[in-house]
């Protein structure tokens, strides 16, 4: 299927959405133009607000917004949003119990250019730390859409995880997400794959056709949103097989990785587990995306390698 | 559903109906703290003026309603003089009396910090200084976003920041957003009363001229002493006519205000305070009342 901006889905969505609940906002800081919200600035100016290069603040006047019975979705890079305004995320808009959908551009090695300064390989441990946050991670534009509505329907907090690139439509359009469903893109008896995002879905699918070639059949999931989590999806497949590989753009320390651990643990699921993200040790580089998965051991053949160790 | 509040300055019987609120608010806030035995009296004390004026005369408010959507809103962005806000909000008529005595114990509907999902009339969370100043912002221009009521009033959004908060870098970075956004239903108070945590704001990171700063940063700034009643109405006053830009009155302030050992001593944010200890602020402040007549 066709490959689409995955930022240009965004601010589509949020115009479509805008002009069916005024209290729909946009809030940026100074990265309107990367994240592609023009369209959403020049429908409603009114209701669009550019803090400039501020985040605490950014998440500040969000919530502010939302006090007033606005929908603010605020954005800036998955490392702002994270490491730089995680006490006003944590407090201001989720311990308030506001509705803010805070959105964290470029996560892991999408970031790519602007290296490690500003990868974030550890945003998703942090806001799985937050109580009752929702944390969506879409893989393609579809799914992308449905996350953003998804959000904006929350009377909740929603951290949505965003690679602003194009990629791979891999669900036909009005296919139906919701929170803790993961989907499921490849049944096999050999193992499971269970992959979060863009670039880390469309990996494992393709270590699974590399499997495949060596006779070995893995499940392929792509979960979605990491909380809530398809605990019910997890335990069902990793139990079949006994063998779980979890995909992250992410450090292996308290995302995806872990959250399947602790499921397995809590469950007496017996089963083998390897953690394909970046190195618990490492901090992020530059390069390109491509050099970035393949030297972070992200990309299909590291986890195709991965797959085969639980044999 | 809200009613009006007055556009001309107090006069003789309103301030004295003020000094009365005032007076409730500080020994309502004491008692509370007192039932517990420790809390954050100095930083409670400097704000009582201000809430008194607040809530008695400019807050467009509904205490029958806490949600009225047509409401002013107000944060108190230095969290800590939870207590103070406790007291003007019981006072008002939005909390019962008998809940003052469950300050800060398991479960109460009244924490150390302002909460907006515990206590009735609180618009926002609040403790991580800073915070609930950004936040007052983003409030303000939400509130503009709904455009003024149908009588034409705009609906305000009013905050509290302590001198010691003002060390934080959100805070200007509100400051600059409020400016450029013309935030002129944003008025906003500094409670200088001249000490932080570890000490006096001189010496612990002194704010040199604070007035000055908030004028740089493209706001109109009104310094007044944060304990006449007078003074602050005619202040709040002044700010309410201002258009086109958000308005920070800098309130000249004593830490600890009507607790005579504490007045003006660091020490005082967070305190022991017990019943012997009110005690001695109401011999204080009886006698401070028969020097005057």
């Amino acid at each position: 299927m066709a490959d689409r901006e995955m930022r240009a889905v965004y601010a589509q969505t949020l115009v479509d959405l805008g002009a069916l609940d005024p209290r729909i906002c946009v809030v940026e800081a100074d990265l309107a133009r990367a994240t592609g919200t023009g369209p959403f600035a020049k429908a409603y100016p009114e209701r669009f607000v550019n803090v400039g290069v501020a985040e605490a603040n950014l998440v500040g006047v969000a919530s502010g917004l939302s006090a007033t019975g606005k929908k603010p979705f605020a954005a800036t890079f998955a490392c702002f949003a994270s490491r730089r305004a995680y006490d006003q995320f944590f407090l201001s808009a989720n311990y308030a119990g506001l509705n803010v959908t805070l959105v964290g551009t470029d996560p892991g090695v999408t970031a790519a250019f602007n290296g490690g300064t500003h990868m974030p390989l550890e945003d998703l441990a942090l806001m799985r730390a937050v109580p009752g946050l929702a944390i969506v991670e879409p893989s393609d534009p579809v799914s992308l859409e449905a996350a953003v509505r998804i959000a904006a329907a929350s009377d909740g907090c929603t951290y949505l995880r965003l690679q602003r690139k194009s990629a791979p439509e891999l669900y036909p359009a009005g296919e139906h997400f919701e929170l803790g469903k993961a989907k499921l893109l490849r049944q096999g008896k050999d193992l499971l794959i269970v992959a979060l995002g863009a670039l880390m879905v469309s990996e494992a699918k393709k270590a699974a056709e590399l499997l495949a070639a060596d006779g070995l059949e893995a499940t392929v999931l792509d979960l979605f949103s990491l909380a809530p989590i398809d605990r019910a999806a997890i335990v069902k497949y990793a139990s079949a097989s006994g063998r779980v590989v979890s995909c992250e753009n992410h450090r292996v320390t308290g995302g995806l990785g872990s959250a399947i651990a602790e499921i397995l643990a809590e469950e007496g699921v017996r089963a083998k587990l390897r953690r394909v993200g970046v190195g618990a040790d490492q901090f992020g580089e530059v390069g390109t995306q491509d050099w970035l998965a393949d030297h972070f051991k992200l990309s299909a053949p590291h986890i195709a390698a991965a797959a085969k160790s639980l044999f | 559903m809200t009613r009006s509040v007055p556009t001309a300055a107090a006069g003789q019987a309103e301030l004295k109906e003020l000094a009365s609120r005032a007076k409730a608010i500080r020994i309502g806030c004491l008692e509370s703290i007192a039932a517990l035995g420790i809390g954050h009296i100095g930083g409670s004390m400097s704000v009582v003026e201000a809430l008194a004026a607040l809530y008695f005369r400019h807050l467009r408010l509904d205490p029958a309603d806490a949600k009225a959507p047509d409401r002013d809103m107000f944060v108190l962005s230095k969290g800590h003089a939870g207590p103070a806000l406790y007291a003007a909000l019981v006072e008002k008529g939005y909390l019962k009396r008998e809940l003052l005595s469950t300050l800060n114990k398991g479960g109460t509907h009244l924490p150390s910090h302002a909460d907006r999902k515990l206590t009735p009339g609180v618009d926002m969370s609040t403790g991580s200084l800073g915070q609930g100043f950004s936040a007052a912002a983003g409030i303000a221009l939400g509130l503009r976003m709904e455009g003024p009521r149908p009588d034409g009033s705009l609906r305000r959004c009013y905050a509290i920041i302590g001198d010691g908060e003002s060390d934080e870098g959100q805070v200007w970075e509100a400051a600059a957003f409020s400016a450029h956004y013309k935030l002129d239903n944003f008025i906003a108070f500094t409670d200088c009363n001249k000490f932080q945590i570890d000490g006096s704001t001189d010496s612990v990171m002194g704010l040199r001229d604070l007035a000055g700063k908030w004028e740089a940063f493209g706001w109109k700034a009104i310094k007044v002493d944060g304990h006449d009643l007078a003074a602050l109405d005619g202040a709040i006053l002044e700010a309410r006519a201002v258009q086109g830009k958000p308005v920070m009155i800098v309130l000249d302030t004593v830490k600890a205000k009507g607790i005579p050992a504490f007045e003006g001593k660091a020490e005082s944010h967070n305190a022991a305070f017990v019943a012997a200890d009110l005690e001695a602020c109401l011999k204080a402040m009886e006698a401070e009342e028969a020097t005057r007549g």
